[in-house]
């Protein structure tokens, strides 16, 4: 498939695998962020054809995983409201909250509709006005701007009934939370294509500089990763912290203009608490004073009281590159996708659920 | 003029007096009996039916095979084919894996009142078409109709009774290492077809579902080539990857795949992508999975690919003795990953 099938290309990937092997002096560690890489890392199984040497560890990227288990519960909460539809991504779907999860409302009855994109939540409003619909607005920046969209829109058509929960969450300052990590061993990192092709590498310069620390751009494709992965060592052996744009057919360096300006039109940077690893300062997206009354959490005066997350799981630590998933106790025993103890092991990113489903046989027998 | 649409014209629809299936119609009373005297009777005429027992009466010789199966996909019109065509390919399918010839069918019917008469009957017509390809007989059924919102639209039940061809050695016991897996088709093109057309996910595409009965393929196959066809499974729910986990524990043999070598319309792998769903896990009708004896591997392939709807058939991987009781890909890039069973249905991601 054209735009596909070139970077999936066996003979370059070799070529890439050679380069890396032949530069490489001494042990690195680097981390991807994206969950969409960790999968496409551990399905082509390009983990066990990587040099000793390398270590890759696998970050916060996931927007399930790391969705607090009481922004969970509000979604839930508004699911069982009466009158009210919960639109959301499919993946939110079998992630745990403190008591069930939205497939579990779903199952005991609760209107909630799986859907592609925040604009077709719009849309059920408008067709649906006797009912309240609220979408459940996760993601990085990579989908900010839709979600902020939606807003715009039902404004514009003078809705009344549409609102969204908002959980965003940021990329940049989740780097900073690791690397100040006293206990951090990352080196260098691979930052997310998709969520630079809208925020541009602006951002990411003095966190490169204040941490000495290389950030490649990446694409999602087994060329690309390899080719992230070379240009991050190169950027190490050569004792050099900066931030490259290996993923050139998406990502400008200022970003979608008007995608950043659609989320400034709607959104307000806030703290965030991140699922397994706690608060993180300016890390997230709410809805601003002027959309407050497309803001679910002000129209429907959610409070719920804040739950715990379970102890068992290690998700934090998995996300903060500080343990593999298969250092978990739980890991395949306790904590499977049918059963899980955390969100990694449900998601379609989680680096846990990528270790369980495509791990090789390498990787099994380790 | 396609043979769907001359169906229709052959078949046109009865004067009913009612425009819309009622809760009257599964009372067993005056409706019930208008709407099977014209809407089943007439339409699946055959010798067996027209006795109008409780049940059939009919003789088989040789061993037989049985098989029941329920449909409640939805929506119930999709690009190439509707809930009826379905139900009868689903169970002459699976019959045909047993290595069995479909004889007879039982059809039951549980509609939610307010379907339109008009659909029903569509459906109908497309049961008769598909049944008369098999060649198969519907011999008895039921019709029951649940309150509104107490269904969604028509489920479909059949079973089915077909007698085995005496060369079939079917039983996942006989594969051994270095027997071949073929699929004979390009995998996942009915689960997007569908997906396509679901509320909330249209994509445009010209994609259709590729339901077809396997009967007539499956029992020239076994005809030519006796127990070197070890298994065969029609891999429906669940895609290929289900249908290979399950033999891959029940033999504890290794099912090793070759990612380059699986056969996929562009547009659907397209559409896959997009989705962030698994071809390996998206459902197939019309298709199946045959692991058969290595020697015969190119011959097998080649006869199969001379029937209808099989030509992009392909040799897809290997048994091997480890790793034991588990399905392994080969990537297009050189690595490997193991293939699970999947948890539940495929949820489209986040981004």
């Amino acid at each position: 498939m054209k735009y596909l099938t070139e970077y999936r290309n066996p003979e370059l990937a070799e070529q890439f695998f050679e380069e890396i092997k032949r530069i490489t002096t001494r042990p690195w560690t680097l981390m991807e962020i994206c969950g969409g890489q960790t999968h496409s890392l551990v399905k082509n199984g390009l983990l066990e054809m990587l040099p000793d040497f390398i270590t890759m560890v696998h970050g916060p990227g996931c927007p399930v995983c790391v969705t607090s288990i009481s922004v969970i519960d509000e979604a839930i909460w508004l699911a069982e409201q009466p009158n009210v539809i919960l639109c959301s991504f499919g993946d939110m779907l079998r992630v745990p909250g403190s008591k069930k999860s939205l497939l579990e409302a779903k199952a005991e009855g609760a209107d909630i509709r799986i859907l592609y994109s925040p604009l077709e939540a719009v849309q059920l409003a408008a067709e649906n006005p006797e009912k309240q619909v609220v979408f459940f607005a996760v993601g990085f920046e990579t989908t900010a701007p839709a979600n902020a969209l939606s807003v715009v829109h039902a404004h514009k058509q003078g809705l009344n009934n549409y609102s969204i929960l908002a959980s965003h969450v940021l990329v940049p300052p989740a780097m900073e939370a690791i690397l100040g990590d006293e206990e951090n061993r990352i080196d260098g990192f691979l930052a997310a294509g998709h969520v630079c092709a809208i925020m541009g590498l602006e951002e990411y310069f003095p966190v490169a500089e204040k941490y000495h620390c290389p950030i490649v751009v990446t694409g999602f494709e087994p060329v690309d990763l390899l080719q992230g992965i070379l240009m991050t060592v190169k950027q190490l052996e050569a004792g050099i912290y900066k931030v490259e744009n290996q993923y050139t057919r998406a990502v400008q360096r200022e970003g979608n203009k008007l995608a950043k300006d659609t989320i400034d039109e709607v959104f307000v940077t806030g703290d965030r608490i991140w699922r397994g690893i706690g608060r993180i300062p300016q890390s997230g997206y709410e809805v601003n004073e002027a959309y407050r009354n497309f803001n679910a959490r002000v129209k429907f005066n959610i409070t719920i009281e804040p739950a715990e997350e379970n102890k068992e799981c290690i998700s934090g630590d998995i996300m903060k590159g500080l343990k593999k998933p298969f250092q978990c106790p739980n890991f395949g025993t306790k904590c499977k996708p049918e059963h899980p103890l955390g969100a990694p092991m449900v998601s379609s990113e989680g680096a846990c659920a990528a270790y369980y489903h495509y791990a090789g046989s390498k990787m099994l027998q380790d | 003029m396609s043979e769907k649409i001359k169906m229709q014209l052959q078949c046109p629809m009865p004067k009913f007096d009612f425009e819309v299936i009622t809760l009257g119609h599964g009372s067993g009373g005056l409706l019930t009996h208008r709407l099977l005297k014209s809407g089943v009777f007439d339409i699946f005429k055959n010798d067996i039916l027209d006795q109008q027992h409780d049940g059939a009466i009919f003789q088989l010789e040789g061993k037989l095979a049985f098989s029941t199966d329920s449909y409640v996909v939805s929506p119930i019109f999709f690009p190439g084919g509707n809930i009826g065509d379905l139900a009868i390919n689903g169970t002459v399918n699976d019959l045909a894996m047993c290595g069995a010839n479909a004889k007879y069918l039982s059809l039951s019917f549980i509609i939610e009142e307010g379907l339109a008469m008009s659909a029903f009957w569509q459906v109908l017509v497309s049961i008769k078409e598909a049944a008369e390809n098999a060649g198969v007989q519907i011999v008895t059924g039921d019709t029951k109709v649940v309150e509104k919102g107490k269904g969604d639209k028509i489920f479909i039940n059949t079973s089915g009774i077909g007698v085995v061809h005496p060369k079939a050695r079917i039983h996942h016991n006989h594969i051994e290492p270095g027997d071949v897996i073929i699929v004979s088709g390009h995998i996942a093109t009915h689960g997007i077809a569908i997906m396509s057309i679901r509320k909330g996910l249209e994509f445009e595409t010209e994609l259709k579902s590729d339901t077809a009965n396997l009967n007539h393929c499956t029992q020239a196959l076994i005809e030519q080539f006796g127990s070197n066809i070890k298994f065969m499974r029609d891999p429906t729910r669940g895609g290929i990857a289900s249908v290979l986990n399950e033999i891959a524990e029940l033999t504890q043999l290794g099912f090793i795949l070759d990612q380059r070598k699986l056969p996929i319309e562009e547009q659907v792998e397209g559409a896959c992508e997009m989705l962030g769903l698994d071809p390996l896990y998206v459902a197939n009708e019309g298709l199946f999975l045959a692991v058969v004896k290595g020697e015969i591997a190119q011959d097998f392939l080649s006869a199969l690919k001379e029937f209808p709807l099989c030509e992009n058939a392909a040799i897809i991987g290997e048994v091997a003795q480890t790793p034991a009781g588990k399905v392994l890909m080969k990537s297009g890039i050189g690595g490997s990953r193991v293939v699970n069973y999947l948890t539940g249905e495929q949820l489209p991601r986040i981004c």
